[in-house]
């Protein structure tokens, strides 16, 4: 029961904050309602027992790279005025926005709603259908890290590396960009 | 007896919740006092000895004036942060201690009572993700105080908070590799015995990971904003940086979640390298309580009390010495801070990480278990790395201030890399300049 009570105050939270993130107009309530989010998705990443993600999700999200965003809001010095142009508002903006928007609801609906359609093929249905718990069986046997881990370096190795390799483009591409030019 | 469950746990981890956070704030407020007298001592003088007797008052007096004195806020400053900032400082170095493991478990009416809020099972991760919070509250206070000096001091703290997180985290991980667990009463319990036996004596994992010891302590320094740390509020800088417009009970959180982070990070060094709540050279306090509620060793009040007794005695001795350090060194420029960070601590940590792997993959391979022989073989591994690290690769470098300065070698280079410098200037400028001999500096 308290699981339950948990469960919705999370959902609740993660949705409001989530919808004050895009409302807002000074960008730093939009960072930090952000960090709200975050937390809120670590919370019910908890509830579902998956206590590696839930730490990782603060550490990374709400402890690096919002603080980054926070850090580059301060920077530019944001937010202390009224009628601040801090956004991009123009009608094919907002049209671009309800598009995707619209699309990535319809694909949530499809996945939760439409069990019978995917022939339990979804995550989702198959947890509802009853079956075998494989998450609650590599907690047991391999601990909450050693359950993420495990997959991490043993069937998907490849493209974790890769995965890798491109934060490396990424971070030389940075530094490329951002150097002193000699004149 | 087995571990309390049901009801009777929900109630006794409030029970515990409220109790710790209580001695958490009275041992905070003594703290400041214990700074005071520390530094009187340091600097030859008596420290504050007119409120009580010995001065033990000196806190309450403090805190009344706290909640007495008038609160201001800025003009200009955005309301809801500039109120939210104070909290957001107090709160990640209060929930910290939430996964600190105090003293052998205690047996009660209920059953086993561990010592520790929440033994959650990422413990070490928690840490980890709550220590990276702290920095909201400097950011914030800089950002909605609208004011030059507190956003200087907010910048600073954003900055050196992400950079020193990376050194904090990779010194944690030797940690992980040669206990292998992420449950903080594990790790103590793998620190009392050393995997070799109910009945061992254990070894601090301050010993055969000397190194890792060395940097968590630094980073954890720096991550309390303590000196020679304490850039974001350099005083002859900053007036008194992120925290310059804050008056009365608002000031004082700062205080506080100073003091509280400090108390915290000393909690950490003990719970990982000092054994937590063990005794040395006794097998009496090898209590531990297994995932599935076995319980191994024989518990007892009395236990508890004198492990707590362990624990505090060894926190307060780190305390002493943050407060010893804080007393005796003279602040970092902002330069050398960085430096140290990202050029220093995450390279050599790197090539540390490595060199526990494979000292350990060596002593696997070998057929050795944890027991005196493998803790013995990483001890001179690290006192090795040790000695390469503090009188090789640090040599006029960061102690010395600034690259390339104190050594002879170090004179040469730099006189080479300006020549180098000047020549690649004169070519790309066409300029003629000064001629592109290398003796030239």
């Amino acid at each position: 029961m308290i699981a339950d009570a948990l469960f919705y105050l999370f959902s609740v939270a993660a949705v409001v904050s989530g919808l004050f993130v895009v409302t807002r107009k000074n960008p730093v309530s939009s960072v930090l309602f952000l960090v709200v989010t975050f937390f809120s998705l670590s919370g019910l990443f908890v509830l579902l027992d998956a206590h590696f993600i839930a730490a990782v999700q603060v550490i990374v999200y709400a402890g690096a790279i919002m603080v980054l965003f926070l850090f580059v809001v301060m920077l530019l010095n944001l937010g202390h005025f009224e009628g601040e142009q801090t956004d991009f508002r123009g009608a094919l903006g907002r049209f671009a926005a309800a598009t995707v928007s619209v699309t990535l609801l319809a694909l949530v609906a499809r996945a939760v709603l439409g069990l019978e359609e995917l022939g339990g093929q979804g995550v989702v249905a198959e947890s509802l259908a009853g079956a075998p718990d494989p998450v609650g069986a590599a907690l047991e046997a391999r601990g909450p890290v050693g359950a993420v881990a495990g997959p991490l370096f043993d069937e998907y190795l490849i493209p974790f590396e890769l995965t890798s390799l491109l934060l490396l483009v990424a971070i030389v591409g940075a530094i490329v960009l951002a150097r002193r030019r000699e004149p | 007896m087995g571990p309390v469950t049901g009801a009777a746990f929900g109630w006794i981890t409030a029970a515990k919740a409220v109790l710790f956070f209580t001695l958490l704030m009275v041992v905070v407020g003594m703290l400041v006092l214990m700074e005071r007298k520390l530094a009187g001592f340091i600097q030859d003088r008596s420290g504050p000895n007119r409120v009580g007797p010995w001065g033990l008052l000196q806190t309450l007096a403090d805190g009344l004036k706290f909640a007495l004195k008038e609160e201001t806020l800025p003009d200009r400053a955005n309301k809801t942060f500039f109120l939210l900032a104070p909290c957001m400082a107090l709160v990640p170095a209060t929930i910290l201690f939430a996964v600190i493991p105090f003293a052998a478990p205690l047996p009660t009416q209920w059953g086993l009572v561990e010592v520790i809020v929440a033994d959650a099972p990422v413990g070490l991760l928690y840490v980890l993700a709550i220590a990276s919070l702290g920095v909201y509250g400097i950011v914030m206070a800089g950002w909605s105080s609208n004011s030059k000096y507190p956003f200087l001091g907010g910048l600073r703290g954003s900055a050196q908070m992400i950079s020193y997180e990376v050194g904090l985290a990779m010194s944690l991980v030797p940690i992980l590799l040669v206990a292998g667990d992420v449950r903080i009463p594990n790790i103590v319990a793998m620190q009392q015995t050393f995997e070799a036996g109910p009945d061992t004596v254990g070894l601090w994992l301050a010993l055969p990971l000397l190194v890792s010891f060395f940097f968590f302590t630094v980073a954890g320094l720096a991550e309390s904003n303590r000196i020679p740390f304490d850039l974001p509020e350099a005083e002859e800088e900053l007036t008194a940086g992120y925290h310059t417009e804050y008056s009365a009970m608002k000031f004082g959180m700062f205080f506080l979640g100073e003091y509280a982070h400090m108390l915290t990070t000393a909690a950490l060094i003990t719970v990982f390298f000092l054994g937590g709540w063990d005794i040395p050279f006794w097998a009496g306090d090898n209590i531990r309580v297994l995932s599935d509620g076995t319980v191994i060793g024989e518990p007892a009040a009395w236990k508890t009390l004198l492990t707590f007794g362990a624990f505090t005695l060894k926190t307060l001795l780190v305390v002493a010495v943050f407060m010893w350090i804080r007393w005796t060194l003279p602040r970092f420029r902002y330069d050398q801070l960085m430096d140290l960070g990202w050029k220093f601590f995450i390279p050599a940590l790197m090539a540390y990480i490595m060199l526990i792997a494979g000292t350990i993959l060596g002593l696997e391979s070998a057929g050795l278990q944890p027991g005196l022989v493998y803790g013995a073989v990483l001890f001179a591994v690290n006192l090795a790395a040790a000695g390469l690290l503090f009188f090789v690769l640090d040599r006029g470098r960061i102690i010395g201030g600034g690259a390339y300065r104190s050594t002879r070698e170090g004179r040469q280079k730099r006189m080479w890399r300006e020549a180098r410098e000047r020549a690649m200037a004169a070519a790309a400028g066409g300029s003629g300049g000064s001629g592109t001999a290398p003796e030239g500096g």
